[in-house]
């Protein structure tokens, strides 16, 4: 008897191809995003993160180091493009040479296309500008572990803040003089005590007196003197993460260190204002690439780098100095450990070690 | 209004600081540790495959009621790399297998958070350490747990065990095999479940405020979330075609349950809050609040202990450091050297 039949709904597929699973319990195995049947969706991870991370802001620390009137406070300025020197913050501001090497710090917060930047710049008045310049470097040096000693503080604490405020030292910027020939006592004692323990990025300043040979020459000379000292700039090469890593860095290698030219000023060039330093001679263009390398400082500094110089100064200096301090308090027997810093103070070691 | 040329002028291009950690993101990858819990046969292991599509179960042996009678809850691990668009995920599912199986359900909870409080204490060691680079970070982040929808609420062993582990982990309570119930009976069961949960002052995991400043899109959904919960699931481990798609889903001789389907089930809601929107909130939550309590309470213990043996005077047990091992002896060795060195 012929039936008419209904027309059934689609019929049941079995999975047609498997799966990607595990052949054993706690194996592991890569599965390809276009292996899966659909899409899981994990790269918002990445959009989450971006979101708290713009809401949290960031944090930059940046010193400079270096003798007076060498153009600190200008390079800061125009690098960040605001007034945020020292000198800017100050009113009634006199140029006088201090007795001493001391430290200031000025923050501001600054923002740009939605970003927010907490930006700190520590300037040295008094560094190198004595007679007798011996051991000027280490009230700097005490600064840069002070701050570390208060983040392990922070870190070791009880009770501990979501989120530890970071007053580290991410770059200090040493300005060389351009004197074209090479690097002088003073600057190597400083730059390979504090090579250690923060990252530097050595520019030549004030570098509109020297031709384009001659700084070329004066690069390579300073370059073989950092080899010969076993002084170590940023990048380092030790802490290359990745073959890209390691092109990328090189390149920056074979070019520091940068010569600078600063100035807050601008002047009509072929109709356009730039920032510049107008001569009998002609216009110093800071921006232009041909004239000096301030724009490979910038983008250096700020744009790719800005982040790893963090990193640097989290994973690999700031660790080095736990670890030291960690050391120094077993040996003497002393808890440098949560329990004596139940109130967040530190019992004082008496070897406090000296750079 | 600044005109274009100028707001050039003064671009600084901090503002590719998102784009800087992004690009790290993406080369270090992420990592994620789920645990999923709750009696056998609630659909646990089909839910875990449904959502990161994977199968990780194929050759597991379901066990019968006799083997069942002697079995003790265990702690099962499953890893899995998965790649997206370039953005790497390490998934850890830890499972409970035994979970609530029993005649007798005292405690059984008790492995559960033993294995919880485990990973806190081994990440504590590790953080405490000298060697940082490369810590495991094993903590649980979120924990699904599967009320079975058969009953009008949640059961003494549901209270008991989201008590005991609301302030360990991340709990997420779902409704499982909601393919038994009428929309009807999901309303009816989800109000009581949530005024349950709100009278035995259970915490769950609460998804985080939105900013004033959000879009409306996304606040719309946000609500929808709040309001969903808990959500109630059903999973699949088959693809089915239905209305001229394969999707997955559950055929039936009266229809066809699409996994997929808003309308049929809150799966993809509970997909999208995990992985899409709070997969990192969820990390962070159990960083600054879970463990923090945990490690608080472990000094806070290791504190008084001492002060009960009355013995401060003598050398303090410090930081848990872990046994010292050849990398960490070098490292002390290479920093000894360079304290002398900087002594002049």
């Amino acid at each position: 008897m012929e039936e008419e039949m209904e027309v059934m709904e689609e019929r049941v597929v079995e999975i047609e191809h498997p799966l990607p699973c595990l052949s054993e319990s706690d194996t592991q195995g890569i599965i390809k995003g276009r292996d899966l049947f659909g899409y899981v969706g994990i790269e918002a991870v990445l959009d989450q993160m971006r979101r708290k991370t713009m809401k949290a802001g960031f944090e930059f620390n940046i010193m400079v180091v270096g003798q007076s009137g060498l153009g600190k406070s200008t390079l800061v300025n125009t690098l960040f493009k605001s007034k945020v020197s020292r000198k800017s913050c100050t009113p009634n501001y006199e140029e006088k040479i201090s007795k001493t090497v001391h430290l200031q710090s000025v923050s501001h917060i600054i923002e740009e296309k939605g970003v927010k930047m907490k930006l700190t710049v520590i300037d040295t008045p008094g560094f190198g500008d004595q007679i007798n310049n011996e051991n000027c470097w280490e009230p700097i040096v005490k600064y840069v572990n002070e701050q570390y000693e208060k983040y392990l503080k922070e870190e070791l604490n009880v009770n501990r803040k979501r989120r530890i405020p970071d007053t580290r030292v991410h770059c200090c910027v040493y300005f060389l003089p351009a004197t074209g020939h090479w690097l002088r006592p003073i600057d190597v004692e400083f730059m390979r005590r504090l090579g250690k323990i923060v990252s530097i990025v050595p520019v030549i300043a004030k570098a509109d007196t020297l031709t384009l040979e001659e700084r070329l020459e004066f690069k390579q000379r300073i370059r073989q003197d950092l080899q010969a000292n076993g002084i170590r700039v940023y990048p380092q090469k030790e802490y290359d993460e990745d073959a890209e890593d390691r092109i990328l860095n090189d390149k920056i290698r074979e070019n520091i260190p940068f010569a600078v030219v600063g100035t807050d000023k601008e002047h009509q060039v072929n109709g356009n204002k730039v920032l510049g330093r107008k001569t009998k001679w002609g216009i110093i263009e800071v921006e232009n690439v041909a004239h000096c390398e301030f724009a490979l400082l910038r983008d250096l500094l700020i744009r790719s780098h800005l982040q790893d110089l963090k990193d640097v100064t989290h994973n690999i200096h700031y660790e080095t100095y736990r670890v030291k301090r960690l050391n120094e308090s077993n040996a003497n027997g002393l808890a440098l450990s949560p329990l004596t810093l139940e109130n967040g103070t530190l019992e004082k070691s008496d070897a406090e070690s000296h750079l | 209004m600044k005109s274009e040329e100028s707001e050039d002028k003064q671009y600084v291009g901090f503002a590719t600081l998102p784009n800087q950690v992004h690009r790290k993101s993406v080369k270090k990858g992420f990592d994620f540790t789920l645990m999923v819990a709750g009696e056998s046969g609630l659909g646990k292991s089909t839910l875990v495959n449904s959502l990161f599509l994977t199968d990780l179960y194929k050759d597991r042996k379901l066990l019968n009621a006799e083997e069942r009678i002697n079995q003790t809850v265990e702690i099962t691990k499953h890893t899995v790399d998965i790649e997206e668009k370039g953005v790497k995920l390490k998934l850890t599912i830890v499972d409970t297998p035994g979970f609530g199986d029993a005649v007798n359900n005292n405690e059984c909870w008790k492995p559960i958070t033993d294995y919880i409080d485990q990973q806190f204490e081994q990440y504590f060691r590790d953080e405490s350490g000298l060697n940082r680079k490369n810590i495991l970070d094993n903590r649980v982040h979120c924990c699904l747990y599967f009320i079975p929808p058969f009953g009008h609420g949640l059961r003494p062993v549901d209270v008991e065990f989201m008590k005991a582990l609301h302030e360990k982990v991340n709990i997420v309570p779902l409704i499982s095999k909601a393919d038994c119930l009428t929309p009807n009976e999901v309303k009816k069961l989800k109000d009581r479940v949530r005024d349950e949960i709100e009278h035995f002052g259970i915490k769950v995991y609460q998804f985080p405020e939105c900013d004033s400043d959000e879009e409306e899109e996304f606040k719309q959904m946000d609500k929808e979330l709040k309001e969903c919960t808990p959500f109630a699931v059903i999973g699949s481990n088959t693809v089915v075609e239905a209305r001229g798609q394969r999707v997955r889903g559950r055929l039936y001789p009266w229809g066809i349950v699409e996994v997929e389907n808003q309308s049929h089930c809150d799966f993809v809601k509970l997909r999208n809050m995990l992985i899409r929107s709070h997969m990192h909130d969820l990390k962070d939550v159990t960083c600054d609040v879970h463990y923090e309590n945990y490690r608080a309470h472990c000094i806070q213990e290791m504190t008084s202990k001492l002060a009960q043996d009355n013995r401060t005077d003598s050398p303090l047990p410090i930081l848990p450091l872990p046994t010292p091992d050849v990398e960490t002896e070098r490292l002390i060795k290479m920093k000894d050297e360079e304290v002398q060195n900087n002594h002049h």
